[in-house]
């Protein structure tokens, strides 16, 4: 009956033809490590964003006078309603997490290079709307820290040369986060996460014409390449298996871990907290925002350090195939990336002491310092290690490329 | 394209009229997609304008405050279109220290800023991103990215571009005054 019915489909629809092309053969290199997991814990992490985001607002209430009590209600009155509030919750922190190490991964084999520029950049797409919906969805509980996050961020646009003061209002719908603000963020809240479920079809539309990278960095032989089912379905189930024992860990013993204890005090537009700062997942950029001491440098310095990753592609000029593994003075770089932005995160939590804001200076600098120097660093790089004679493994793989594309194929 | 005429002939030939002409064609094909843009444009404008302050709030603007009850050295914050508005009764000594001195980063006067040198009324916003300052001996500090305002509203040090706003005001008793 079933094979009748998906026959019965076929004819009409390429069903099967789909699944197996994309699924079930879809050819994937033998080689990817658990790195290679986060793509597929992001999307299920949206898609448990979405779900528990539906059936919030089936009780939320976006007005200033019943928000905050809206979210108590759900927290205390809705059936399981804290289950769905605290993995929403969570989630939000969890999916940071996940695409920053879905990110550090591509920034460390250098998944980012030829042919992946559109995937990675289809990808820096999906991190700004991510960002976007996070920013607008934190607003939603209407606490101290939702409202002065959200006054913050909107001024940011007050730096817009000229139309600056009428585009906040325009932001806002008042001189202030309001009503008006509270109502659009929450349909904009709504509406992103679709966008991001369409820019996710383009993302893995992207990846299946390009394939994934793998930790050797080269384009594998066909005989390198296993079926997706059931050995990366296999494998990715298992992930996230693991990575749900972590996340529930958090959902039912420490759900307020990621929440601001400010936030449990209801917003008042009067009275700024004496200590704010963004959620986590914003700190390394609020941290840039605040080292720069002009308000337009500052927003500009922030908006950078996002977009900056596009040019990736172009800042890393070496030919020499593979990630940080084969190339010791990209692994430095890498490093001290992340070591840096660890100490913006430090930075950005703090409230800005003189000696704060001086290591705040010294880590932004470092920071776009990085990226200036790759061009440079990449080309000596690639020169050192080939005047130096490659390690044999990569000669080998090099060799192996060669002969492929010698070969005709 | 055939008209029924042409083909009565039997052999379609083609007329001055049937021939396509590049130039003309571009020239249409240019024009309808211009005005298709300046139409859709325009279609966008009702759903761009209905996110801004509705008329009900801007009409809201005007917020009368009693000075009667704030003693020397208190502050006294109302709100004004829902922004923070501080009344600052200021002291003899501070109000002596702020004449002295023509502020920071964006100096001016404390004359200028004024009505009454007992009464400094400013918006309580913070110049950089819009957060409350709070206030303290010297001034106000803001807690959000560390901004300094002097005893007269005026940005001493931070990330602040400009001195606190004076709000438009006007005392209409002498223990009375209208903002906005």
């Amino acid at each position: 009956m079933a094979n009748r019915v998906i026959a019965w489909i076929d004819r009409r629809f390429p069903f099967s033809s789909f699944i197996k092309h994309e699924l079930t053969e879809y050819p994937t290199p033998r080689n990817l490590s658990y790195w290679w997991n986060f793509g597929f814990l992001a999307g299920f992490m949206l898609v448990l964003q979405i779900a528990s985001g539906v059936f919030l607002a089936m009780h939320y209430k976006p007005d200033i006078r019943l928000a905050f009590d809206s979210v108590q209600y759900i927290m205390r009155e809705v059936n399981y309603g804290w289950l769905l509030r605290d993995l929403h919750a969570v989630g939000a922190s969890a999916f940071f997490i996940v695409i920053y190490i879905h990110m550090a991964r591509t920034l460390y084999y250098g998944s980012y290079r030829a042919p992946r520029e559109l995937l990675w950049w289809s990808g820096q797409i999906l991190l700004l709307l991510l960002m976007a919906t996070a920013f607008m969805g934190y607003l939603l509980p209407w606490g101290q820290m939702s409202y002065w996050g959200a006054q913050v961020i909107t001024s940011l646009f007050r730096a817009t040369p000229w139309v600056g003061d009428e585009l906040v209002m325009w932001l806002r719908g008042d001189y202030v986060v309001s009503d008006a603000t509270l109502n659009r963020f929450f349909a904009l809240h709504y509406l992103v996460p679709f966008l991001i479920a369409g820019m996710v079809f383009i993302h893995l539309v992207a990846l299946h014409a390009v394939k994934s990278s793998n930790p050797s960095g080269i384009n594998l032989a066909d005989k390198d390449n296993i079926p997706f089912h059931p050995y990366f379905t296999s494998k990715d189930f298992y992930g996230l298996g693991v990575f749900l024992m972590v996340f529930c860990a958090f959902v039912f013993f420490a759900p307020e871990f990621f929440i601001a204890t400010n936030n449990n005090v209801p917003a008042d537009p009067l009275r700024t907290p004496p200590h704010i700062e963004p959620e986590w997942y914003f700190l390394p950029f609020y941290a840039i925002l605040r080292a720069i001491p002009d308000t337009l440098g500052g927003v500009a310095a922030m908006a950078m350090s996002i977009l900056v990753f596009a040019v990736m592609p172009y800042l890393d000029r070496s030919r020499l195939p593979g990630g940080a593994r084969y190339r010791p003075f990209y692994r430095l770089l890498f490093y001290v990336f992340i070591v840096d932005v660890a100490v913006l995160s430090y930075v950005g939590t703090y409230p800005p002491t003189p000696i704060l804001v001086s290591v705040g200076r010294v880590a932004t600098f470092v920071y776009f310092t990085l990226f200036l120097l790759l061009p440079f660093v990449s080309k000596k790089e690639e020169a050192w290690l080939r005047a130096r004679g490659l390690p044999p493994e990569l000669e080998a793989l090099l060799a192996g490329e060669n002969d492929k594309t010698g070969g005709g194929k | 394209m055939q008209t029924g005429r042409s083909r009565s002939k039997g052999i379609s030939k083609m007329t001055e009229r049937d021939k396509v002409d590049p130039e003309r064609r571009d020239f249409l094909i240019n024009t309808t997609a211009i005005l298709g843009a300046v139409g859709a444009a325009g279609a966008c404008w009702p759903f761009i304008s209905s996110m801004n302050p509705t008329s009900a709030v801007k009409s809201e603007a005007v917020t009368e405050v009693g000075l009667q009850g704030i003693a020397p050295g208190a502050v006294h914050t109302v709100a004004w279109r829902g922004e923070p508005v501080f009344i600052f009764h200021r002291n003899q000594d501070e109000i002596a220290a702020m004449e002295q001195s023509n502020g920071g980063k964006d100096p001016q006067p404390d004359a200028a800023r004024v009505k009454h040198a007992d009464w400094l009324v400013v918006v309580g916003i913070c110049t950089h991103l819009g957060c409350v300052p709070n206030k303290t001996g010297q001034g106000w500090l803001c807690p959000c990215h560390g901004s300094i305002y002097d005893n007269s509203g005026r940005v001493l040090s931070g990330p602040a571009p400009r001195n606190l706003a004076v709000p438009p005001y006007s005392f209409v008793a002498d223990d009375k005054i209208v903002i906005g």
